[in-house]
């Protein structure tokens, strides 16, 4: 029988969460003070999943970069692929938050989308070119 | 010289809901002054998600979440300038501010509202000898570095400090291909959440090193290597204990300071335990018609609570200026807010109660861990509130409510303590 060790995160008690293993079965879960916990360790254990967040270059527009994250969260185990597949991705302004930056990202069914704005320059165009000649 | 009823200083969380609500509240006069190029403040380099959850009900990024509110902003036509900086802010409100549009500017102010944010403690904090070669990173500038910038600080990473910026910058590190060896926290519990150890560095294998410190920092040029040693009781290094770490970056999360060169110019009182100003109910600082929310006023760990501070200081902001009697206005007898047994300071840590909302809430931190407390608070010697808490932290804010309603029963109220009991 194997054993997971873990620490919930529902609340900041942050209570050790133990749960016994038979292959992929789960046997028991204990430590947990609430509900919560057990729910979270069963979900840990069978499906760990994650919002990933990066950031990819962006042309033309007076940011260099532009945060993205996974739509919904993707396997644990995929986060590594996801961000290899945005690594040396580069697009062009104008950019919204929102915008499918990659589509299905590592084979995950799930797409990376734009965090912030990118206008093709500044929203504030003259007091930014201003800024930037002013320097 | 121009006039606005409201000049808010800092276009970050803290100003942006502080306009919308001073704006919703009756006040169109208002100018926000905001140095950076954009508005958000430093939400914009915190591109990892979980804000918002309070107030959006969803877990949002930093710059998602800044938008929401920049939005708002330009729908309810607020006045900005950006690339601004306020240089100094006179007694009587006469705001002094720079761009290269207009040059050196004043501005009348009928109230301000500062919302300057917070800076990073720096190298200073750092009580080694020898030299500083480079690759010494405050935690946040390294996020700039990377989120905003695009480029890599360094591979071979050795982190001081577990709040959650280093925590953070640990997994963002990591993403970007650096390999983060150590987290070391000198005190024996992490200033993080516990979300972000979870998810920051257990997801990663990244060991948390508690009571430790950094000893030595090895390179005259550039980092080379760092030595860890465990640390007793008082903080001091443990002799014997040293390990050995290769790295070409040290990445320093060791505290955030309210930012008030500002405040303090113009004669604003500030509390020894907060860094920031001291303030009433209406989180009005001793300046009549100035106040303060944010992480100037007290480091936050959550951005909905900067929100909904700043929201409270938009409101009450909109009410003096639109006031003309003098009790609803500054003065009036204040009831001070005593923090006691184990809580470091509340805030507000006055209260006028005529002049409350019905509800207010008092935020407060705690000084070390503590399990199984209740949290008490008392009219002089009356204990009103008794509430149990199976944990709390010094990296986790807290907070009660007051009712006007019950403060109103007991007019020769003289203070209110807020304090730990044990169970
Ligand atoms: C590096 C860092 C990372 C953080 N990460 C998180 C996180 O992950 N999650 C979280 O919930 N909270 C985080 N925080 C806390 C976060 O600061 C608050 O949640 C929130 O951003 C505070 O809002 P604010 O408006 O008070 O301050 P800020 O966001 O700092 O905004 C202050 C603004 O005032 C402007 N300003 C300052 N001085 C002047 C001047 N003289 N003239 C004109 N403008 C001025 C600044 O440019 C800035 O835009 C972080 C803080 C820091 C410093
Ligand atoms: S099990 Fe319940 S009480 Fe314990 S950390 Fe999780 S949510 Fe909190």
């Amino acid at each position: 029988m194997g054993k997971r060790e873990l620490i919930c995160i529902g609340c900041p008690m942050g209570c050790p969460v133990t749960v016994e293993m038979n292959g992929d079965e789960i046997v028991s879960v204990s430590g947990n003070t609430c509900p919560r916990g057990d729910a979270y360790a069963r979900k840990e254990v069978t499906n760990p999943t994650r919002i990933v967040t990066s950031t990819v270059k962006v042309e033309g527009s007076c940011v260099e970069m532009v945060s993205v994250k996974t739509k919904e969260d993707i396997p644990k185990d995929k986060i590594f692929d996801c961000v290899r597949a945005l690594k040396g991705l580069t697009v062009k302004a104008p950019v919204r938050i929102g915008d499918v930056i990659l589509a299905d990202a590592a084979g995950t069914g799930v797409d990376v989308v734009a965090t912030r704005n990118a206008w093709p320059s500044c929203h504030k165009e003259a007091e930014c070119q201003q800024a930037v000649d002013g320097s | 010289m121009k006039t606005y009823d409201i000049v808010i200083i800092g276009g970050g969380p803290a100003g942006l809901a502080a306009a919308v609500s001073a704006k919703r509240s009756g006040t169109d006069s208002i100018l926000i002054l905001e140095r950076d190029k954009e508005l958000g403040g430093i939400l914009n380099q915190c591109i990892h998600n979980g804000f918002g959850l309070h107030t959006f009900r969803e877990e949002l990024t930093g710059p998602e979440y800044a938008g929401r509110f920049i939005e708002q902003v330009e729908e309810l036509q607020i006045e900005y300038k950006l690339h601004t900086m306020v240089m100094d802010i006179s007694s009587d409100k006469i705001v002094t501010a720079m761009n290269s549009t207009d040059g050196l500017f004043e501005i009348k102010a009928g109230a301000v509202i500062l919302a300057m944010g917070c800076r990073e403690r720096s190298r200073g904090a750092l009580n080694i000898p020898g030299y500083r070669p480079a690759g010494i990173f405050s935690a946040g500038t390294a996020q700039r570095l990377v989120n905003m910038e695009g480029c890599l600080p360094g591979r071979k990473v050795v982190i001081l400090g577990s709040g959650d910026i280093g925590l953070i910058m640990a997994r963002r590190m990591t993403l970007e291909g650096a390999q983060v060896q150590v987290v070391a926290e000198l005190m024996p519990y992490s200033g993080g959440l516990k979300r972000n150890i979870v998810q920051c560095l257990d997801d990663y294998a990244i060991p948390l090193k508690l009571s430790h410190t950094v000893v030595e920092i090895r390179g005259k040029e550039r980092v080379e290597g760092i030595t860890l040693a465990q640390v007793d009781e008082t903080g001091r290094p443990i002799p014997g204990t040293e390990e050995e770490y290769e790295c070409d970056t040290l990445l320093l999360s060791v505290g955030l300071i309210p930012e008030n060169e500002l405040s303090s110019g113009m004669g604003v009182a500030l509390s020894r335990v907060t860094s920031g100003p001291v303030v009433n109910e209406s989180l009005e600082t001793n300046i009549e018609g100035v106040f303060a929310c944010g992480n100037v006023l007290h480091v936050h760990d959550l951005v909905d609570f900067v929100s909904e501070e700043a929201a409270a200081a938009g409101r009450n902001a909109a009410r003096y200026v639109q006031s003309t009697d003098d009790a609803s206005r500054g003065g009036g007898p204040l009831v001070e807010i005593r923090a006691v047994d184990g809580v470091r300071y509340t805030v507000p840590s006055g209260i006028n109660v005529e002049r409350m909302e019905d509800m207010q809430t008092v935020r407060f931190r705690v000084g070390g861990v503590y399990k199984n407390c209740f949290v008490s608070v008392y009219l002089d010697e009356e204990r009103i509130q008794h509430r149990k808490r199976p944990v709390m932290a010094p990296g986790e804010m807290e907070s009660i409510k007051l009712k006007k309603e019950e403060l109103l029963k007991y007019p020769d109220l003289k203070v209110i303590t807020v304090k730990l009991e044990e169970g």
